[in-house]
C-alpha cells in the first residue's frame, strides 16, 4: 500500500497539567482516538482518529482536553478548499463513493433566518399565556370540504385523524440506523408529551408494541419487518418514497450493525446487509403509489391516516398534488438538511431543495387547487428551534417532523460519522457497549423537556401575536415578513418584505 | 396612496344593532341617535347602515345600491344589469346636502329580477347576483356595490355616521332591522366603498376588532372560490357565514362553533357525543376560528346574531324590551334610545345573541 495522503481534521489538545491519567477518555473513545501507553504510563492521541464527537472532553474529569480544528492550512485557493482536495486523496485511495451522516452541511441559506414573525401592538391585544387557554392541538389527516349534518347531529364520522397535544413529531429513524435504547427514549418522550414518533424502516422491536398510540409505522422499499400486526400496531402508516438527506437513494445498513435482535425485527438473515432500493419496486408512477395507499388502508380497514413522505425535489408542487390526490391523508416532505444514518456526500450536498421554499410552494399549490384541506402537510429537514416550528406552521404546515434535533437532545454532537456505526454517545450504534450509554430513562426525559420547552416557547410566540389557538396561524402568511430576500423568493414564500 | 382594498387598514368601531322580532318597521331615527351616542368611538372616516325590511314595494326583487364615481362606470354597470336582469325601477337614492360631508360619490339604486336565461347551468339566483356584484366590483373601474340584497339596502360612507344617517335621510325609511358602524380606522384613503356594513346579498354585517386569524381565514374562503378584494376582517366574516350556512348548510350554533369555537378544555368536560361533534368542528373548520377581538352583528331578512370572540376582548352589550333587542359596543348606545330595557347583559365570549323574527325560520 502506499502512502495516505489523508491529514487528521482534528486535533486533541491534552492539558498535562490537569491530566491525572485517568485513561476515562480511552475507554470513552470507540474510535481509539486515545491510547494508554504501557511503556510511558501515560494517555496518548493519535489525532488522525478523532471525530470530534466531543465524548472525552465532556466526561473528562479534569476538563483536561480540547478539540480544535487541525490547523493544516493549504495554500489559499479560493476553488480548492481543504475539504475539496482531502475528498480526491480519500477517494484516489478507496476508489469508492464518500460517505457520511447526518445532513447537508454546505453554506446554502436557511430562509426561516430571513423570515421575521409578527406580533400585536394596541390594534389588537397580544394574549398572555399564563393568563388565556393557548392551544396548540393539532389533527392530522383528510378533513371532508363540509360537515354532513342532520337534525344537529353528524352524518357521517371524520376519516381517522392523528390528534397532537403539540403539532411536532419525532421523524423517522429506524432501529439499525440508531439503538435501540434511542428509539425507546423518543417512544416514551411521544407518549409523555402527546405526540408521535416513527419507527423508520427498520420494523418494530417486541419492546416498541406497548408505545402503539404514539407509533406511526413505516414501510419503505425494502419492507423491513413489514406484516399485520406491525401494520396494526401503530396509530398511523406512513409510506417512505424519499428522504431529503438522499432523495432519489435507497438505504443500506452493512450486515455488522445487523445482529440478532435487529435481524428479528428486520425479518432478514443475521449479518446480512439490509438494502431498501431506490425505488419501491412496486412504484414506478403515481396510480401504483395509489395502489399500495388503499392496499393499506384495506388491510387496516380504513381505521388508520395513511401519509407519504417525500424529499423536497424541484418539481414538489406537482408532486404532492399528485401524492393528495393519489388517496394519502398526510404528506410529509423532508427538506435537503434533513439528517440520516448515512449518506453519499455529494448526493447529500447537492441534491434537493430547502424545506421552506418545498413547503411554501406545496402549500400554495394545495390550496389553488382547492385540495388543501384534503390532506396534512407535515415537514422536516431541520427544523432547529421553537421559532422555525412558527413560522413553518404560518407558511402552511400542519406539523413539522424533528429528528436531528431530538437526537442532539439525547446527547447527539453531530460529529456526521453515524455510518461508522461508532457513535459514542449509544445512538447510531448497535454495539451493545456504545448502546448501554444511553439510558432510555433519562433519554426520555430529556426528549420530553425539549418537546415542553418547545411547546411553551410556541405558546408564548402565538400569543404575542394575538392568537390563541394553532389553526389560526396556519398557511397565515400575514404572520410572516421576509428580510434580505430577492422579489422571486418572497414571491415562492408568499410572503411580503419586511415594513411592508 | 393605496386603497382600501389594495393595503390592509386595521380599525376600531362601534357598532349597534336594533330589531323588532314581530317584523314591525321603525324610523332610522333611533339607530342614528345610538351610533352618535358612541362618536368617540369613530374618527370620521367610516361610518355606515345596514337596513331590513325597507323595501315593501320591491319584497321579491333584489335591490343593488350602486355608488359611481364616474359616469362612464353607470354606463358600463347599467349595461351589465340590463344584459342580465329585468330592471323594474332605477333611481338615485335621495340625500340632502350635509355640511361635513365631501366628495360623494353617485349613488344609484336598482330593483332587479334575474332573467331566467341569465343563468348558468345549476346556477341560482343568488348565485347569479353574486357573480355579478364580483364581476362590477372587479372589472367595473369606478363603479361599486353597496348591497345587493331582496328588501334590504346598505348606507355607508365617509363621516361620521349620524352625519351619514343625515346625508342619505335615514329617518324617512322604516325597517324592522337596522344595523349601525362607525369607523376608526389607523389610516385611510377615505373610499366610500371600503366603509361598513360589508353585505353580500342580503347578508351584512358590522364588527369591532381586528382578528389576527385574518390570513388563515382569508386562504381558506379563497380555497371555496371566495375573492376577498376588501382585506378587511368584515369581508372575511361576511364570507365565512355565506359558506357555511347558505352553500354549506351548516346549522346556526355549528357555524358560531366554528368561528367562536369552544376551548379544548371546555369540549372536555362535554357529554361524549357533543365531543365528538365540537372536535370534528374544531378540526375540519379550524381555518375558519376568528382568533383575536371581535364583536359582531350579521343581519339577514331572517333576524340579528350578535357574537363576541371566545375571549371576550370587545365589548358588546344586549338588551331587550318588549318586542325590541338591542345591541351595541357600549350600554349608553342602547340607554340613549331605550332607557329601561327590561333585561341587560352582557353576553360572554363565543356565546351568541340571536334574534329571529317570530314568524319563525332558520337564518338561511
Ligand atoms: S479523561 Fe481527561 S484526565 Fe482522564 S486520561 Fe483522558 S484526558 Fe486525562
Ligand atoms: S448520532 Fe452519534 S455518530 Fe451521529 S452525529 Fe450524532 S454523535 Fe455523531
Amino acid at each position: 500500500m502506499t502512502l495516505s495522503l489523508s491529514t487528521p481534521d482534528f486535533l486533541i489538545e491534552r492539558n498535562r497539567d490537569r491530566c491525572i491519567n485517568c485513561r476515562v477518555c480511552v475507554r470513552q473513545c470507540a474510535n481509539e482516538a486515545h491510547i494508554w501507553d504501557e511503556e510511558e504510563q501515560r494517555v496518548k492521541s493519535d489525532d488522525a482518529l478523532c471525530v470530534d464527537c466531543q465524548r472525552c472532553v465532556t466526561l473528562c474529569p479534569t476538563h483536561a482536553l480540547t478539540i480544535r480544528k487541525y490547523p493544516l492550512e493549504f495554500r489559499e485557493n479560493a476553488n480548492w478548499s481543504a475539504n475539496a482536495i482531502k475528498a480526491i486523496y480519500k477517494q484516489a485511495e478507496s476508489g469508492g463513493i464518500l460517505l457520511t451522516g447526518m445532513g447537508n452541511d454546505q453554506p446554502y441559506p436557511i430562509f426561516w433566518d430571513h423570515l421575521l414573525l409578527n406580533a400585536s401592538q394596541v390594534t389588537n391585544p397580544s394574549i398572555d399565556p399564563l393568563r388565556e387557554p393557548m392551544e396548540l392541538k393539532t389533527f392530522l389527516g383528510r378533513k371532508p370540504e363540509k360537515l354532513m349534518m342532520r337534525d344537529g347531529k353528524l352524518v357521517e364520522d371524520m376519516p381517522p385523524q392523528l390528534e397532537l397535544e403539540v403539532p411536532i413529531m419525532f421523524s423517522a429513524m429506524s432501529y439499525g440506523s440508531i439503538s435501540l435504547n434511542a428509539i425507546k427514549s423518543l417512544a416514551a418522550a411521544a407518549e409523555k408529551t402527546g405526540i408521535m414518533y416513527n419507527t423508520g424502516e427498520g420494523g418494530l422491536h417486541k419492546d416498541l408494541y406497548k408505545y402503539g398510540k404514539n407509533t406511526i409505522v413505516q414501510v419503505a422499499s425494502g419492507r423491513f419487518g413489514v406484516h399485520p400486526q406491525y401494520l396494526e400496531a401503530g396509530a398511523a402508516i406512513e409510506i417512505k418514497i424519499g428522504q431529503g438527506a438522499k432523495p432519489g437513494i435507497g438505504g443500506h445498513l452493512p450486515g455488522e450493525k445487523v445482529g440478532l435482535e435487529v435481524s428479528q425485527t428486520r425479518m432478514i438473515p443475521e449479518g446480512t446487509d439490509a438494502i431498501s432500493p431506490a425505488p419501491h419496486h412496486d412504484i414506478y408512477s403515481i396510480e401504483d403509489l395509489r395502489q399500495l395507499i388503499y392496499s393499506l388502508k384495506e388491510a387496516t380497514q380504513y381505521r388508520k391516516p395513511v401519509g407519504v413522505k417525500i424529499a423536497a425535489v424541484h418539481n414538489i408542487a406537482a408532486i404532492a398534488s399528485g401524492i393528495a390526490r393519489a388517496g394519502a391523508d398526510i404528506i410529509a416532505i423532508d427538506g435537503f438538511r434533513g439528517g440520516t444514518g448515512a449518506a453519499p456526500l455529494r448526493t447529500r450536498d447537492n441534491v434537493g431543495l430547502p424545506i421552506e421554499l418545498a413547503l411554501a410552494a406545496v402549500d400554495s399549490r394545495l390550496r389553488e387547487e382547492g385540495i388543501r384541506n384534503q390532506v396534512s402537510l407535515v415537514i422536516g429537514g431541520s427544523i432547529r428551534n421553537s421559532a422555525d416550528i412558527v413560522k413553518a406552521i404560518a407558511l402552511g404546515a400542519d406539523a413539522v417532523y424533528i429528528g436531528t434535533a431530538a437526537l442532539i437532545s439525547l446527547g447527539c454532537h453531530l460529529c456526521q460519522k453515524c455510518n461508522t456505526g461508532k457513535c459514542n454517545w449509544g445512538i447510531a450504534t448497535q454495539n451493545p457497549q456504545l448502546v448501554k450509554r444511553l439510558n432510555p430513562e433519562i433519554g426520555a426525559e430529556r426528549a420530553a423537556n425539549l418537546i415542553s420547552a418547545w411547546e411553551h416557547e410556541i405558546k408564548e410566540l402565538l400569543g404575542g401575536m394575538g392568537i390563541n389557538a394553532i389553526e389560526s396561524l396556519r398557511g397565515n402568511r400575514l404572520m410572516l415578513r421576509g428580510i434580505g430576500l430577492s422579489d422571486r423568493e418572497l414571491s415562492i414564500l408568499g410572503v411580503m418584505a419586511a415594513g411592508e | 396612496m393605496l386603497r382600501e382594498g389594495q393595503v390592509r387598514i386595521p380599525s376600531g368601531c362601534a357598532i349597534s344593532g336594533i330589531m323588532n322580532k314581530r317584523g314591525e318597521v321603525f324610523s332610522g331615527q333611533d339607530i342614528i341617535k345610538s351610533i352618535a351616542l358612541m362618536h368617540d368611538r369613530s374618527n370620521g372616516l367610516g361610518g355606515g347602515f345596514a337596513a331590513y325590511g325597507i323595501y315593501p314595494d320591491y319584497p321579491e326583487h333584489y335591490a343593488f345600491h350602486l355608488y359611481y364615481e364616474e359616469q362612464a362606470a353607470k354606463e358600463k354597470t347599467e349595461q351589465k344589469l340590463n344584459s342580465l336582469f329585468h330592471v323594474a325601477e332605477s333611481g338615485k337614492i335621495p340625500t340632502r346636502r350635509v355640511s361635513s360631508i365631501r366628495q360623494a360619490p353617485l349613488a344609484w339604486r336598482y330593483f332587479v329580477r334575474p332573467k331566467p336565461e341569465s343563468l348558468l347551468e345549476d346556477e341560482s339566483e343568488d348565485e347569479l347576483v353574486v357573480r355579478t356584484v364580483m364581476h362590477i366590483n372587479s372589472q367595473i373601474k369606478g363603479a361599486f356595490v353597496v348591497s345587493s340584497g331582496q328588501n334590504m339596502g346598505a348606507f355607508k360612507g365617509v363621516g361620521f355616521p349620524e352625519d351619514m344617517g343625515e346625508y342619505f335621510r335615514l329617518e324617512e325609511y322604516k325597517g324592522n332591522i337596522w344595523l349601525a358602524h362607525g369607523r376608526f380606522p389607523t389610516n385611510t384613503p377615505g373610499w366610500w366603498g371600503g366603509a361598513h356594513p360589508f353585505t353580500l346579498l342580503d347578508w351584512s354585517i358590522v364588527h369591532n376588532g381586528e382578528i389576527s386569524s385574518y390570513g388563515a381565514n382569508k386562504r381558506y374562503l379563497e380555497m371555496f372560490g371566495y375573492r376577498l378584494t376588501m382585506q378587511t376582517d368584515t369581508e372575511a366574516i361576511t364570507y365565512a357565514f355565506d359558506l357555511l350556512l347558505r352553500k354549506q348548510n351548516v346549522p346556526l350554533d355549528i357555524a358560531i362553533a366554528t368561528l367562536a369555537a369552544p376551548f379544548w378544555r371546555d369540549i372536555e368536560r362535554m357529554d361524549p357525543e357533543r365531543q365528538k361533534l365540537f372536535k370534528t368542528v374544531r378540526a375540519v373548520y379550524g381555518s375558519l376560528l376568528l382568533n383575536g377581538p371581535f364583536s359582531i352583528i350579521l343581519g339577514s331578512n331572517k333576524g340579528i346574531v350578535a357574537l363576541n370572540d371566545r375571549l371576550k376582548l370587545r365589548s358588546l352589550v344586549a338588551a331587550s324590551q318588549g318586542d325590541f333587542l338591542y345591541v351595541a359596543s357600549e350600554e349608553s348606545a342602547i340607554r340613549e334610545i331605550c332607557p329601561n330595557p327590561e333585561r341587560v347583559w352582557a353576553p360572554r365570549g363565543g356565546e351568541p345573541v340571536i334574534g329571529l323574527f317570530e314568524e319563525g325560520g332558520n337564518l338561511v
